[in-house]
């Protein structure tokens, strides 16, 4: 599916490891981005949007490298907005069962290959700044993408790819290494 | 006092080898692991893991044809200088490093990533208090290698003091490391592994492990990489046959009474380079 911002109940029926491409206006956040967002507002129009987890390195107004940060760091500070109207997050690495909770029923979570960071530069335009004072990994930069290839890491059904990779990579590991299932994390 | 002028050409030199160290590892992966990658690529029987791979090989070609930086977490320098016997240690040394830095910061450019650990202020030009670590090795030849290390793959690096009688659970450590981390470390990943030495000792071993060409793995190595690769944690921790790309280890002796075992985690973008100092 090619979805485009902003986007709306589309993106209910995708499922995890749907692969997908993604154009329109999207929206650079990390750690300190999301603080301040939650303390001073969101300075875009959150509904339909994508966060994209992304620390770009930008050099004479223009993206050189700008692949994708690792999400988790944001699993706390994500709530607000998925219930401000955020439609989609773009990271990579996955998110806790808490985000899976907060996006069921309303927005979905696309992987984008880590380290990718020319690849997904080439596809991408950079049209303006928020809180540039926070540095030039930090700052809200957007951005207006032209077919990202993602793979739908969440879905709004609780779904969760990763999860369930991870819980076969567990499985995997406790009959390798002859453990019990609940002795070890 | 009055700075000696041999010093500082050589100073100005190793800046001038440093910076284009950085540019080289920035911007071309080591042919060993780009042809790992590319094997992977051939093998991999899942359909999410082959994009995936496919993702990072355009991705390593862009990089090369617009002369950008293969990840834009240009990651922290770690140097590795060898110094001939004629070439005394000296902060001019440390400082031509240093220099290297920042001119390679504002040139390919770098994302400044190093800032105080408290205050989280950033320095803006990659060097800081303790920063680039530069570790110093005697040889034959003056020459910097830069390995510029991630900080997804460097933050689910782990060490344990294992006991003298487990030797056998080093293969479940090294596994265990790459299922506590799963797709945060951006696999498929390279493991570096410090078996021995001290506390501090084996997680430099593990860190120069990731300076090994990956082209070749004894058994111990591939008994540990298998291990990995059985988790099925593929590409980006999205499923797959291709978890780790290479394991490599570096050993020393210990104490007696003492097992310790690091695992630096490197994403699959493995930066490094090295570049002689002419003089």
């Amino acid at each position: 599916m090619n979805l485009t911002t902003p986007l709306g109940d589309e993106v209910l029926s995708l499922r995890a490891g749907d692969q997908v491409t993604l154009s329109g206006t999207i929206y650079t956040a990390r750690d300190e981005a999301h603080l301040r967002m939650m303390e001073e507002g969101i300075p875009f129009d959150p509904k339909g949007a994508a966060v994209y987890h992304c620390g770009p390195v930008v050099q004479d107004g223009r993206l050189v490298v700008a692949g994708p940060t690792t999400s988790a760091r944001m699993n706390a500070l994500t709530g607000f907005l998925i219930d401000a109207g955020v439609r989609a997050l773009i990271g990579k690495g996955g998110m806790d069962p808490s985000v899976v909770e907060q996006l069921r029923g309303r927005a979905v979570y696309l992987a984008l290959t880590g380290g990718c960071a020319a690849l997904a530069a080439a596809r991408m335009t950079l049209k303006g700044v928020y809180f540039e004072d926070l540095g030039m990994a930090e700052a809200v930069w957007v951005i207006e993408a032209d077919r990202l290839p993602l793979t739908v890491g969440i879905d709004a059904h609780g779904g969760d790819l990763f999860e369930a990779i991870q819980q076969k990579a567990k499985t995997q590991f406790h009959q390798r290494f002859n453990i019990k299932q609940d002795t070890v994390s | 006092m009055m700075a000696n002028p041999a010093d500082t050409t050589l100073s100005d030199a190793l800046a001038g080898a440093t910076e284009r160290a950085l540019v080289e590892s920035e911007i071309r992966l080591p042919p060993d692991v780009f042809a790992a990658l590319r094997r992977a690529a051939a093998d991999e029987r899942d359909a999410i893991a082959r994009r995936e791979l496919a993702n990072i090989l355009e991705n390593i070609a862009l990089a090369e044809e617009r002369q950008v930086p293969i990840c834009q977490d240009t990651g922290v320098p770690v140097i590795y200088l060898t110094l001939p016997p004629d070439i005394g240690l000296s902060p001019d040394l440390f400082e031509g490093v240093r220099e290297g830095v920042r001119r390679a910061t504002a040139t390919i450019p770098l994302r400044p990533n190093v800032v105080d650990p408290l205050t989280r202020e950033n320095t803006n030009d990659n060097t800081g208090a303790g920063m680039p670590a530069v570790h110093v090795i005697p040889g034959d030849r003056l020459t910097v290698t830069v390995l510029p290390k991630g900080a997804g793959s460097e933050n689910v690096s782990r060490l344990g003091m294992l006991l003298p009688s487990q030797a056998a659970q080093i293969p479940k450590f090294v596994a265990e490391t790459m299922l506590l981390a799963g797709g945060r470390p951006c696999p498929p990943v390279i493991l570096g592994v410090g078996i021995g030495g001290t506390f501090d000792l084996a997680a430099a071993l593990a860190k120069e492990a990731l300076l090994l060409p990956i082209d070749t793995m004894d058994e111990y190595e591939q008994e540990l990489c298998d291990a990995v690769n059985a988790l099925g944690i593929g590409p980006m921790g999205l499923g797959g046959d291709t978890t780790a790309l290479a394991v490599k280890v570096k050993r020393a002796d210990c104490h007696t009474a003492s097992l310790p075992v690091a695992v630096n985690v490197q994403c699959w973008a493995c930066r490094r380079a090295t570049v002689e100092v002419k003089r």
